[in-house]
């Protein structure tokens, strides 16, 4: 017996040494929970963004597809495997059922759960029928080891401009373009804005919250509907909670924020980057001023700048890790002293890797 | 990563702002030699590494040294598809050519080596190598053999002013790459086309394969060509689908093993060398980036005529097939880097290899014609 029991202790201790080195690793896919209870540690991942564009027939453009194939492959060696992906919207690029039924082909090769949060992209040809029908309710709520997730649609808009065009088509063209003047700001709408109250109405104000939505839940840009019209009010239903992570698509870009007790961070895009508001010099905008930017992408490098992130969950706080493809990684994570997220390695200023000043 | 980021400044850091530059002017084409700030170069260490580099008392049984893989009438290759150690045991990489190594920002076909000094280490431990292993006392047995050697002794004490007690392994990795930056060479038809103004320098196939080359074979993507100077590599890692479908039914359990593995603290350079597997994972298994697997170090193709065979596992006995592998889009397989079909006809390939043909340099001309 206890000769056993020595030879349990040296095991023992010859895998948390394991489990120290491993941790070391680059790589985060370490996350193991020991024992844990429901509140432990757990990690999903986060694809978005794909804009699979179909060209004719059974031909789509390479390299979008490329992004999602990779990204699909990339999740499927992780190991431990997370506990479910979040897809993030824009799976097609003009709603078309060819896009969305590719977009579904290849995330088939996933084989966890995977929550589906719908995009503009996805909606505004048929209004989120195909969606619905194929991919997933266009909101919803659950429940996962202690954490309430909810996921909107807050890609909505006002009923006239949806009624002011001739075909399904027009309107979805029409949506898709990102400075468009003749566009409208994206809105989660009171039919849901109510549903989200009777939602979280049995929800303990304790309980920490995740939210989905495609468009960010707070007003950056509205030219580009960087952008949801009534992201007051839905800010408001989240205010009486003390941990509000929203995890967001549509911007293709790394962007987080902090508005009271709400966590806001953005999903990268597998397919291409979007440059900073700020960059667009003649209008205003409100980036929020803790998000270090990404680099800007490398024309040469088809991949930089696009890519997919792993977040983990620990005490009601979403962190997120950022293996970019042809790029530095990058990890957001809560920061306990300022209450904010703050970038691991790069927020401070001094740490940032200075931009190229010579061509 | 954070560990990994900071260690990589570091090296890099010490790379470049270590280094001067070798007051041999480099021959035409090239650009000066970086020499570390801590092993400047000298005749007398040299001399000294040329001979480790040959000596064959540093392996297990006495047969193999550094030469008998970077052979230099070989062109400082073995001209086998993978590399023979002691025993005739087989590792599963292609020995890269010595021939201006030095120009690399990391060394071996993963780059898990900063330098030559670094790289110079790891063959001799290896037990598909030069195998000094525990039996040996690993590079204990180096310094032993070197310490009781009176000659070697005399020679470390005028390039290193150490005595026999004091011979490190430093000392003996130092005087290999000081050797090794002197394995420099130019001065080819191509360079005496681009740089030295003789238009007659190439054949009218080979300034065809050239502007291929720049256009639309996209060779010069990554194997750089200069406005100055050439050193045919972007010194990045790409994956071209070579050896990766191999691996690709397994590769979820070859990249857990590898993990595993290395959580055990298995040494990364004998995983490698030993398990063919883990070997294709490529440049993965430094950075553990997943987006890295497959990939390995763009090579140079200077005397590209004289070191085959070609990729990192040797698999290419000729350049036509190099080309027709990029002709078609690499192997197809989901970290494919940004590699596509090119169309390229026949004749636009053999121009190509024309121009590759065009990059050997006189001194290793004749291997070229044997």
């Amino acid at each position: 017996m206890g000769n056993e029991k020595s030879i349990s202790r040296r095991s023992f201790l010859k895998t948390a040494a394991s489990v120290t080195a491993a941790s070391m690793l680059p790589l985060k896919i370490v996350e193991v929970c020991w024992g844990a209870d429901e509140k432990e540690k757990f990690t999903f991942a986060c694809i978005s963004d794909a804009h699979l564009t179909q060209i004719d027939g059974t031909k789509f453009v390479n390299n979008f597809d490329k992004g999602l194939q990779q990204a699909v492959a990339e999740l499927s060696l992780l190991w431990p495997q997370p506990d479910f992906v979040v897809f993030g919207g824009d799976l097609a690029q003009l709603g078309k059922k060819e896009e969305i039924d590719h977009g579904l082909e290849m995330l088939s090769k996933i084989e966890i759960p995977i929550r589906f949060v719908i995009g503009e992209h996805d909606y505004y040809l048929d209004l989120g029928q195909y969606w619905e029908e194929k991919v997933s309710k266009l909101h919803y709520s659950f429940d996962h080891k202690g954490v309430h997730f909810v996921t909107l649609n807050s890609i909505l808009t006002h009923e006239d401009w949806i009624r002011r065009w001739a075909t399904p088509e027009e309107r979805m063209n029409q949506m898709a373009r990102l400075d468009n003047p003749q566009g409208s700001p994206f809105m989660v709408g009171k039919e849901q804005i109510e549903w989200l109250k009777k939602d979280l109405a049995g929800v303990s104000k304790d309980t920490p919250l995740i939210v989905f939505s495609h468009s960010p839940l707070y007003k950056i840009f509205k030219p580009w509907n960087f952008w949801t019209d009534d992201a007051e009010q839905v800010q408001a239903v989240l205010k009486p909670f003390k941990k509000v992570n929203v995890l967001h698509g549509h911007v293709h870009q790394i962007l987080y924020n902090q508005i009271g007790n709400i966590s806001f961070q953005a999903w990268m895009s597998t397919a291409w980057p979007w440059p900073y508001p700020v960059s667009y010099h003649q209008k205003p905008n409100t980036v929020p001023k803790m998000t270090v930017f990404m680099n800007r992408a490398d024309p040469f490098h088809e991949r930089d700048a696009t890519g997919w992130s792993q977040a983990t969950i620990q005490d009601g706080r979403t962190s997120q890790h950022f293996d970019l493809w042809e790029n530095t990684s990058r990890t957001l994570r809560f920061d306990q002293k300022t209450e904010q997220l703050v970038d691991e390695q790069y927020q401070e200023p001094a740490n940032r890797i200075p931009p190229q000043e010579h061509y | 990563m954070r560990i990994v980021t900071v260690l990589c400044g570091i090296f890099l850091f010490l790379f470049w702002a270590g280094d001067s530059f070798s007051e041999v002017p480099p021959p035409l084409g090239l650009p000066p030699v970086p020499i570390p700030e801590d092993n400047l170069q000298s005749p007398e260490k040299i001399a000294l590494g040329k001979k480790l580099f040959e000596d064959k008392r540093f392996s297990a049984d006495g047969t193999v040294s550094c030469a008998t893989c970077h052979d230099p009438a070989k062109a400082f290759t073995d001209h086998l598809p993978v590399s023979e150690g002691i025993q005739k045991l087989k590792g599963t990489r292609n020995a890269p050519t010595v021939i201006n190594a030095v120009y690399y920002q990391s060394q071996f076909w993963d780059g898990r080596r900063p330098d030559l000094e670094e790289q110079s280490k790891d063959p001799f431990v290896n037990p598909v190598e030069h195998g000094l292993g525990k039996d040996h006392n690993f590079h204990g047995f180096i310094v032993e053999t070197i310490r009781k050697d009176p000659e070697y002794a005399k020679q470390f004490k005028q390039v290193f002013g150490v005595d026999p007690e004091g011979i490190t392994m430093n000392e003996v990795t130092k005087a290999i790459a000081s050797f090794e930056r002197t394995v420099v060479a130019g001065d080819s038809p191509f360079d005496r086309y681009m740089y030295g103004g003789d238009k007659t320098a190439l054949s009218e196939s080979a300034v065809r394969g050239l502007e291929l080359y720049r256009g639309k074979a996209r060779c010069q993507e990554c194997h750089a060509i200069s406005e100055n100077y050439a050193i045919f590599t972007d010194n990045k890692f790409h994956n071209l689908g070579v050896g990766f479908n191999r691996i690709q039914p397994r590769l979820r359990e070859i990249v857990k093993e590898f993990k595993m593995a290395q959580a055990k603290g298995k040494e990364l350079d004998e995983s490698i060398l030993t398990k063919g597997e883990t070997s294709e994972l490529g440049r993965f298994v430094v950075t553990g980036k997943l987006s890295d697997l497959g990939a390995f170090k763009t090579p140079t193709l200077r005397n590209i005529a004289v070191t085959g065979p070609y990729m990192h596992d040797g698999s290419m006995a000729t350049l036509k097939e190099v080309m027709e592998l990029y002709n078609k889009g690499g192997e197809k397989n989901p970290f494919l880097g940004s590699v596509r079909v090119l169309d390229l006809t026949d004749q636009e390939m053999a121009d190509v290899i024309a121009f590759m043909n065009s990059l050997t340099s006189p001194q290793f001309q004749d291997i070229a014609t044997k």
